[in-house]
């Protein structure tokens, strides 16, 4: 995967992504201790909030609430970050996102020259829409200041969780990086070793030289407080809050999405966001600005402060009433890390910036549809999403939703010949429908079962081998015959005469129709 | 299964069949989570999209009265020992839909603990999914056998000779792994070993 960007509109369908990724052992066995640790600490610290479940509750009516008057809250956004001195612009796409950004990054040298680099705080938007290729295209070189995006940046590799972004390197693979890759005048890494203290502090040496230098700095946001104008970002390096301070232009690119009513607000999601995050009761660093310093003679913070509020089909998102909750995600991987699918594949599979089940349901409408058709199947719907989700996000049901439309472009003209899938479960639906049809299809599969069928020492017949599609189950499951009699026949039988019929026999015929 | 596989049109005429074929019933009552949970969870949605009021309304009066075979005895029976015998080493697998959409919580456990002879063993992990998913299992064979295969290690590592739950659909998929590898360890529904009885000893 490294190297190449991760881009729904060329990724490899999740299925064989998947099987790809799941030949790398340690791979498996850092995505496996990595969501084990995040998911003991956040249970911890969930468990001693008593108002927990009202908490979710809160956040979910917020977010709620938000959508429902996002045009609103943009628009009073504007107006009060504008206020405070700082300049707001609309992005439609991504194309347009990284125009601006380009051009207010080119903007900001001083005597007119564009700066030749930017430094960033972590941000999935500006991953989202490819920020940095379009800088370097430009001759700026961002350099990534968080950690784990500096070690996916030096790594030439990609990121695989949407807060832990090197989740699936271990520090061994991130000591190699950094002795290979950093180079810092004055500093010699060759012999750098290998506790986490030892990597902290060659990624500090190696970036405050950094923060010092570069004027100009591009971040995310967490989130944007509509009613002062203000944004917030909430990190745990303390790079964000250099970011933020030491230059003199700091260019933030926000989905619309972004946006939350009130300053109150934050109470809420800021008890929400770090628990079910890095399961931390408070982010080290939580920084809160609104617009720029006026002081004359210069106070903290830059002299110039944009958003880029950006669209990237949020609004298309917003359209369909059953998906919106998608928007209400305030990022906290929380889904990702009790994902059972996730677990075994690590987020490069879904072929995009947001991986696990909210890049399941939020990449396929970031591209309306037209990719990652795979993504909304990368899931058995157990609900240990939802359950987790610190908005109440229902991601099964919209799992279910985006595979509906996902049926309906199958089914579609000539589509649909060409895929068995859809021709053999449109069939057993109308076996479903008639009682008739369904006992003779029963019959009729007790008689087309009997070629792949071999018993075993109990006379139990065992199917091992299945064609096709359905070779799938067979590839590590055996399945067992059809029984003699169904549930239904032995029900029929029982009411018919033999009333006192022995609970053994009972429990075998289930056992039979069980199978 | 065709819901949930996407397949929403084709579901929907099953909704108005399953309304008249359980209409007069007194109780109906499932042995699989998954089943019911489709009910409780989508039934609502389904009539409510068919814009049929009727059916809407015969639906909300009907789906009281669905229950999952162990929820059945312990909610509606107030039941936990129904005096059964089964003297063997049994683990018990949770599937998603009793856990995170019925909420059965531990009813059925407190039905196998009250059982005579049982040899009741819990499984590590016990919340996490066995990777079936329906059509899961076949479009993502893969991941679903890489789960699969640490849900088998679990019920492996508890040295039951049995596994049972409430979900025929979980049990039929952790019953074709353990046969497959000819691990000796049998998938038994709850209600099979609630059935049994003393004597009833082969």
């Amino acid at each position: 995967m490294s190297g190449t960007a991760l881009d729904p509109t060329t990724a490899p369908k999740f299925q064989d992504a998947a099987r790809a990724l799941m030949g790398d052992s340690q791979l498996r066995k850092n995505v496996r201790h990595a969501t084990k640790v995040i998911q003991t600490k956040r249970a911890k610290v969930v468990a001693e909030m008593p108002d927990w479940e009202d908490l979710r509750e809160a956040g979910k009516q917020i977010r709620q609430h938000t959508m429902r008057h996002l045009d609103f809250y943009l628009e009073q956004f504007e107006r009060n970050c504008t206020a405070a001195g700082g300049h707001v612009h609309w992005a439609k796409d991504a194309e347009d996102a990284r125009r601006i950004v380009v051009e207010l990054v080119k903007a900001s040298g001083a005597d007119g020259v564009s700066p030749s680099e930017v430094i960033k705080i972590k941000s999935m938007t500006t991953e989202e829409i490819q920020l940095n290729k379009a800088l370097e295209a430009a001759g700026i070189h961002a350099y990534e200041t968080d950690l784990a995006e500096l070690i996916i940046q030096l790594g030439h590799d990609q990121p695989s969780h949407i807060v832990v972004p090197a989740l699936h390197k271990n520090r061994a693979q991130i000591r190699e990086i950094f002795q290979r890759e950093m180079k810092l005048a004055g500093t010699d890494f060759s012999n750098l070793g290998g506790t986490p203290q030892d990597l902290a502090d060659a990624a500090r040496r190696f970036l405050r030289e950094k923060f010092l230098r570069v004027k100009t700095a591009v971040s995310g946001a967490n989130f944007l407080v509509a009613e002062t104008g203000s944004v917030c970002i909430v990190e745990s390096e303390g790079n964000g809050r250099m970011c933020l301070t030491l230059p003199d232009t700091l260019i933030s690119v926000a989905g619309i999405d972004k946006v939350i009513p009130r300053f109150q607000d934050l109470e809420v999601v800021l008890q929400l966001l770090p628990r079910s995050a890095t399961g931390e009761r408070m982010n080290p660093y939580n920084s809160l600005w609104t617009g720029v310093d006026k002081a004359p003679t210069g106070g903290d913070g830059p002299r110039n402060f944009h958003v880029v509020l950006m669209d990237n089909a949020r609004t298309e998102i917003l359209a369909d009433e059953e998906a919106r909750q998608t928007l209400h995600c305030i990022r906290c991987g929380a889904c990702q890390n009790s994902c059972p699918v996730y677990q075994q594949t690590g987020g490069h599979a879904y072929g995009s910036v947001y991986a696990g089940p909210i890049g399941a349901i939020l990449t396929p409408q970031l591209m309306e549809m037209h990719h990652a058709q795979s993504l909304p199947y990368a899931s058995s719907l157990c609900g240990a999403c939802y359950e987790v989700c610190p908005v109440k996000i229902n991601i099964p049901e919209v799992l279910i939703h985006l595979r509906n439309k996902v049926v309906k472009q199958q089914s579609s003209g000539f589509h649909i010949l060409a895929n068995p899938e859809v021709m053999a479960l449109k069939a057993v639906a109308q076996v479903f429908r008639s009682e008739s049809v369904f006992r003779a299809s029963q019959k009729l599969g007790r008689i087309a079962e009997l070629p792949l069928s071999r018993k075993d020492a109990q006379g139990v017949g065992w199917i091992d081998w299945l064609p096709g599609m359905l070779g799938g189950w067979t590839q590590v499951r055996d399945l067992r015959v059809m029984p003699k009699q169904t549930f239904r026949e032995w029900f029929e039988q029982r009411s018919k005469g033999a009333a006192g019929r022995r609970a053994e026999d009972a429990a075998g015929k289930e056992s039979d129709h069980g199978r | 299964m065709h819901w949930n596989t996407g397949y929403q049109e084709e579901a929907m005429p099953l909704l108005q069949r399953f309304v008249d074929q359980f209409r007069h019933a007194e109780a109906v009552v499932s042995p699989s989570t998954s089943c019911v949970a489709m009910m409780r969870d989508h039934y609502p949605l389904m009539a409510e999209r068919l814009k049929d009021e009727k059916l809407k309304a015969e639906v909300a009066k009907l789906l009281p009265k669905v229950w999952e075979f162990s929820e059945f005895l312990t909610k509606k029976l107030g039941l936990e020992d129904v005096g059964a015998y089964y003297p063997h080493r049994v683990t018990y697998h949770a599937s998603c839909h009793g856990l995170r959409s019925l909420h059965i919580g531990d009813g059925p456990m407190k039905l196998l603990r009250a059982v005579r002879g049982i040899d009741l063993v819990e499984i590590e992990n016990l919340e996490q999914c066995c990777g079936f998913g329906g059509t899961f299992a076949i479009k993502n064979a893969e991941v679903s056998s890489a789960m699969l295969s640490e849900k088998v290690r679990g019920v492996l590592n508890t040295r039951a000779e049995a596994v049972t739950g409430c979900d025929n659909s979980c049990l039929m998929h952790i019953g074709g792994a353990l046969h497959r590898e000819r691990t000796g360890v049998r998938p038994v529904h709850i209600a099979e070993i609630l059935a049994s009885e003393e004597g009833g000893q082969r």
